[in-house]
């Protein structure tokens, strides 16, 4: 489906994407575990890793990789993180 | 004749010329006269061109099939059976519905028909049924529309999309899709690309194409569109001061006056509940002019609009005055244009104040009554610089009516009961800080300025009461001015 822009078309067409951060000191860096295999193993080498960085790291996890986050577990993250490192595949 | 198009040439044989057919099977006509389709295509080598069925009609073989009305489209079909005749890369004739001798004339087969009656006027082609023109437009290309077009991704809503856009102002909006938008253009005689006015708060030309997309997603209907259009052109008036309505701290917001007979021919409301929720001329025709400001002009609540309350009419404010059984002549007339003539005024005004008079039965309580309530818009110490539109409703103007007083009449009764000494209404006067200057307590102090008090006719059967909507503190030819023009088609 196409939209007609009701605006003045000042703003772009396209959203932008959030600038990623120039590094991650001093950032709460959520790692959020999809439910799908093996996620989970390459969230704790993640984890491993940042922590040797100093970096401070919290988990979550989606009930399930079938379907969107649910909208409590998306405030959680946003109140309680700065970004999110997602583990997508297995 | 015009020489066929190159796309409509791609849809035919090569360098074709001959007769040409398009029927649908749920025609009478075209089903009754199916022997002398046969003929036809038999003899001349007719193509039959079949809009629902590429099975229709059964008896003769490779009939073409138009299903996706291109070919309907591009011919400018209207009626099924349709004959035509291409020569030389143009179209010769047409005949639409079945006239057998004109049929016979134009193909040169005498007999041609025989044991068929001599007419039957056709159907309706599927290429002109509601809303098809449009989709037809959209989908063949054919479209005048120039606005940017945002993509809805596959697992995008395309509702929660002008929610995060910042196209709505609160409540769901439609989507305006092409086809809709072309709907919404085909209720106006307006050249889509016209400017009508420069938008503020960012002063952006704003062509009938963005407020027809701004009327699609406020819900309007096609014929609201003039309308629409003449709000906008109204609200972009030096004299209306947008910029500053949208702009001010106070409570204003363009408010929309319809008078005339479109107020019918669109079925806006000025019975029951007048002011209020329910019509959907009334409430989308303000909505339309409140998101053009805002996806427009870019003004938005927190931004230009510094509103420090605001009101719920900045939503939409679109009302229609009583006109058939008011004593009264409408307010559009008293602002010079004739009763035939479909007009809209804006005023720049805040919510609805009501005055409740149960009591008065002659005309000089019910003026003073209503006069007391008058006194209080902005604040009851307040002189001079305020403005108000005064809605009579129809018990209220029997009284005016079974006393014989003309508009005019109760406007000057009226004045005098706005006009107060200065020194009941300067500041600290009763203890109160705010009020008029203290130089002026030896004055004669009118409530309004020249032209401050508009005054209209609107209301259900029953209820003795009237309302009065305060206007913008800076009334007058410094700040607002309402405004009236004539709706074009």
């Amino acid at each position: 489906m196409k939209l007609l822009d009701p605006t003045s078309e000042r703003q772009p067409g396209k959203r932008e994407r959030l600038p990623r951060p120039r590094s991650l000191a001093n950032k709460r860096v959520a790692l959020l575990d999809i439910s799908k295999p093996k996620g989970d193993i390459f969230l704790d080498c993640l984890a491993g890793q940042l922590d040797d960085l100093g970096i401070q790291t919290r988990r979550y996890q989606k009930p399930t990789f079938t379907r969107v986050a649910p909208v409590d577990l998306k405030h959680q993250i946003v109140s309680e993180c700065d970004l999110v490192i997602e583990a997508l595949a297995d | 004749m015009p020489s066929i198009s190159s796309e409509l040439r791609s849809l035919l044989p090569a360098d074709f010329h001959g007769y040409i057919a398009v029927v649908k099977r749920d025609c009478e006509t075209c089903r009754l006269i199916e022997p002398a389709l046969r003929e036809l295509n038999g003899s001349l080598g007719l193509l039959i061109y079949s809009q629902d069925d590429p099975e229709f009609p059964e008896t003769i073989p490779q009939v073409r099939d138009d299903s996706a009305l291109e070919l309907s489209y591009r011919l400018e079909i209207e009626v099924v059976p349709t004959l035509l005749r291409i020569d030389g890369g143009r179209e010769t004739e047409r005949l639409v519905g079945w006239k057998r001798a004109d049929w016979r004339r134009m193909t040169g087969l005498p007999a041609l028909g025989k044991g068929l009656i001599d007419f039957s006027p056709g159907c309706g082609s599927k290429s002109v049924d509601p809303g098809m023109p449009e989709k037809l437009a959209y989908k063949f290309g054919d479209t005048p529309l120039k606005a940017r077009r945002i993509e809805v991704a596959g697992l995008e809503d395309e509702h929660e999309l002008a929610f995060e856009r910042g196209w709505s102002d609160g409540l769901p909006v439609v989507p305006p899709t092409e086809a809709r938008v072309l709907r919404m253009l085909a209720g106006a005689r307006r050249a889509p690309d016209e400017i009508i006015g420069i938008v503020p708060p960012d002063n952006v030309p704003c062509s009938v194409e963005k407020v027809a997309i701004n009327a699609v997603m406020a819900g309007c209907k096609p014929e609201y569109l003039p309308v629409a259009l003449a709000a906008v052109e109204a609200a972009c008036r030096d004299e209306f001061c947008m910029h500053g309505v949208l702009a001010t701290t106070y409570f204003a917001a363009p408010i929309i006056i319809v008078n005339g007979p479109i107020r019918d021919t669109i079925g806006m409301n000025w019975a029951h509940n007048a002011l209020g929720q329910g019509n959907r001329a009334n409430s989308t025709i303000g909505r339309a002019l409140q998101l053009v400001i805002r996806n427009v002009g870019g003004g938005r609540p927190g931004g230009v609009d510094r509103a420090t309350l605001g009101q719920p009419g900045k939503v939409g404010f679109c009302i229609a005055e009583r006109e058939h059984d008011s004593f009264w002549e409408p307010l559009s007339v008293e602002r010079g244009f004739s009763p035939d003539e479909s007009t809209v005024t804006l005023f720049a005004g805040g919510g609805v104040h009501p005055i409740a008079d149960q009591k008065s039965r002659a005309p000089e309580s019910l003026t003073r009554s209503l006069a007391l309530s008058l006194r209080t818009v902005m604040h009851a110490k307040s002189y001079g610089g305020a403005s108000a539109l005064l809605v009579i409703s129809p018990e209220h103007m029997r009284v005016f009516r079974e006393a014989g007083w003309s508009k005019a009449r109760f406007r000057d009764e009226l004045s005098q009961h706005l006009t107060v000494a200065g020194r009941e209404v300067m500041t600290g006067a009763d203890g109160v800080a705010e009020g008029m200057p203290a130089r002026l307590a030896d004055n004669r102090l009118s409530k309004f300025g020249a032209g401050g008090l508009l005054i209209i006719h609107a209301g259900g059967a029953a209820g003795m009461w009237s309302a009065v909507i305060s206007g913008w503190a800076a009334s007058g030819k410094h700040g607002s001015l309402p405004v009236t023009i004539a709706i074009k088609p």
